[in-house]
């Protein structure tokens, strides 16, 4: 499978990428490269075998359903761009 | 007091304990010692008055007969791990300013030990590079050169800053990540030790996510005694990370009993990749043979999946990297650009802020999980790793490690590859290590025609690193790998 440049402009998108229109030809280029070696995996007769979950065997670890962590504020915010009384700041999304 | 800075671990902490000198002085020699490296930009971020701080309790702890595992010895910090009020970037523009409220697991289990942190390591941005190459804060300069020459050389990565730092003795060791080789490459292209432990045997809490299934930290090491002294340090298990393991850590120094006889020693044929330098083979050969003379038997196995490894985590760890990275918005921690509106704020502040490499993954990512791709890529690769661990499984019915080459080549030039796949190829090696979930070790072995070093790569199985670590230390006793780098900076 490989990408044109209207897909690559589509996965810019999803991803949140703002990419200039100038640099979508090359792109599709690195990204065709990388996704033709991929194929070489398509040798590989995968029929019957189960994906793999997780990498050891081990059972989901759970804990009680309760708070066990917070009340700081404060650090919670303490590297935004922009904090205002404990509350993220970003431009306006309601009009 | 310059010679202190050639002690490893073993030897500070008996100097230590005898009186021979201070972990004050130890860490000022340090200091002063990466006041004049700035040119090999190992380190993005030094903590002198930190490191004063800490060493000067070490000495009080010493005085009350209190010394930890670790005391006063002076280590480099990747900037992958976070540190409580310290810069703790990924080596990315997009994490502009962060300084974290917390410490890593693994860095507050060093710190709980006694260990003295010198600085912030640089790194291929979000570990993603196997050249130190990518990072926003510049290239990281390999101490050594090919013999009479004076070009610069890329230390590996991502864990690039760590190995050079600890190659030019600026540390006496570091911590690094891997996640397709990033501990062990660049070991092997700087003459240290690095081992990557079993997965789930060091905490992922408080380092900055790539590839969540891949992702495991480790030491670099100046041999393999300081890595097994290291990686006891390091491995807890930590409820903060569902995939810690809640298993006892060794004290995986009285492993390194020299003593292997009748230990099984696997040789993958699957390794002897086309276009491999001879001297690499060969290497490999003459390791066999070391192992051989210590009793050991070596037997010639087969991993048939080997091939399929590196391709297929070009798309596992591209779209677990696309998920993590998905927090990088601008809003709650990092750069911020100014959109028109929210969108546009993420995107410009993504594409500002990712290096190209990250968003050609952060793409590619992307990519194979979007809508009608999943199947085709994501689940197939995860079916390829079902077969590559089952290719280990049955080779554990026949031996108790497996020796290979640790890297295709040996260090090359900054600008040497500018092709993506052809980089990705360094870790030909490494990478079944990585999807399987098994512990890895990088021995320096010997030197190249050029004069540089490389490395043995040692497999083990799953929660065995004091096989591991009992092997690579006869290796390195019968290599006997002495040679230095000159001091050209």
């Amino acid at each position: 499978m490989s990408v044109d440049q209207d897909t690559v402009r589509k996965i810019a998108r999803l991803a949140r990428i703002k990419v200039d229109e100038a640099e979508v030809p090359q792109l599709e280029g690195e990204l065709n490269g990388i996704l033709k070696w991929i194929e070489m995996l398509n040798e590989v007769d995968t029929g019957n075998i189960a994906p793999m979950t997780s990498v050891v065997a081990m059972d989901m670890k759970k804990r009680d359903d309760e708070v066990t962590d917070g009340g700081y504020p404060a650090d919670i915010v303490k590297n935004a761009a922009e904090s205002d009384d404990g509350f993220f700041m970003v431009p306006k999304v309601v009009e | 007091m310059s010679h202190l800075t050639e002690l490893k671990i073993s030897e500070i902490r008996d100097g230590l304990a005898g009186r021979e000198f201070s972990a004050a002085e130890l860490t000022d020699a340090y200091i002063n010692a990466i006041e004049g490296s700035r040119v090999l930009n190992a380190y993005i971020a030094e903590t002198p008055d930190l490191a004063r701080e800490q060493a000067a309790q070490s000495d009080k702890r010493l005085a009350d007969g209190e010394a930890r595992p670790l005391e006063g010895v002076p280590l480099g910090i990747k900037d992958l791990f976070a540190v409580n009020g310290v810069h703790t970037q990924a080596c990315s523009h997009i994490l502009d300013g962060f300084k974290p409220t917390y410490n890593a697991t693994v860095a507050a289990n060093l710190f709980d030990d006694g260990a003295v942190m010198l600085g912030k390591l640089n790194m291929d941005e979000f570990a993603m590079g196997s050249s130190n190459e990518t990072s926003y804060y510049g290239n990281v300069i390999n101490p050594w050169r090919r013999e009479g020459s004076n070009v610069a050389l890329v230390p590996g990565g991502s864990s690039g800053g760590s190995a050079s730092a600890v190659a030019a003795h600026i540390c006496a060791g570091a911590t690094g990540t891997d996640t397709g080789g990033s501990i062990r490459q660049p070991a092997a292209l700087t003459g240290t030790v690095g081992i990557k432990p079993t997965y789930g045997r060091c905490s992922r809490w408080g380092i900055v996510a790539f590839a969540s299934s891949l992702d495991q930290a480790g030491p670099i090491a100046r041999d393999v005694r300081d890595a097994a002294i290291l990686l006891k340090s390091m491995a807890s298990h930590d409820p903060r990370d569902t995939t810690s393991v809640n298993a006892a850590v060794p004290d995986y120094e009285a492993s390194l009993t020299g003593d292997i006889r009748g230990l099984k020693v696997g040789v993958p044929k699957e390794y002897r990749v086309d276009g491999m330098p001879e001297e690499i083979d060969r290497l490999w050969e003459q390791g066999a043979a070391w192992l051989k003379d210590r009793g050991a038997e070596v037997v010639d196995i087969s991993l048939p999946h080997t091939k399929y490894a590196l391709p297929a985590y070009y798309i596992v760890a591209p779209a677990e990297a696309s998920s993590n990275l998905a927090r990088y918005d601008g809003v709650r921690y990092g750069l911020r650009v100014p959109g028109d509106d929210l969108v546009s704020m993420y995107e410009n502040t993504r594409a500002a802020g990712f290096g190209k490499e990250v968003q050609r993954r952060v793409l590619i990512g992307t990519y194979v999980l979007s809508a009608g791709y999943y199947d085709a890529y994501y689940v197939k690769a995860q079916r390829i790793r079902s077969l590559i661990k089952r290719d280990f499984e049955e080779a554990w019915n026949k031996v108790d490690v497996i020796l290979t080459p640790a890297t295709p080549s040996p260090a090359f030039a900054p600008g040497e590859i500018t092709d993506p796949v052809q980089m990705y190829l360094n870790d030909v090696f490494t990478v079944t290590v990585n999807m399987a979930g098994l512990p890895g070790i990088s021995v320096p072995a010997g030197l190249s025609g050029g004069g540089l070093p490389l490395g043995l790569q040692l497999i083990g199985k799953a929660f065995d690193e004091e096989t591991l670590f009992r092997t690579a230390h006869v290796m390195e006793a019968d290599a006997g790998f002495t040679a230095r780098p000159d001091k050209w900076w």
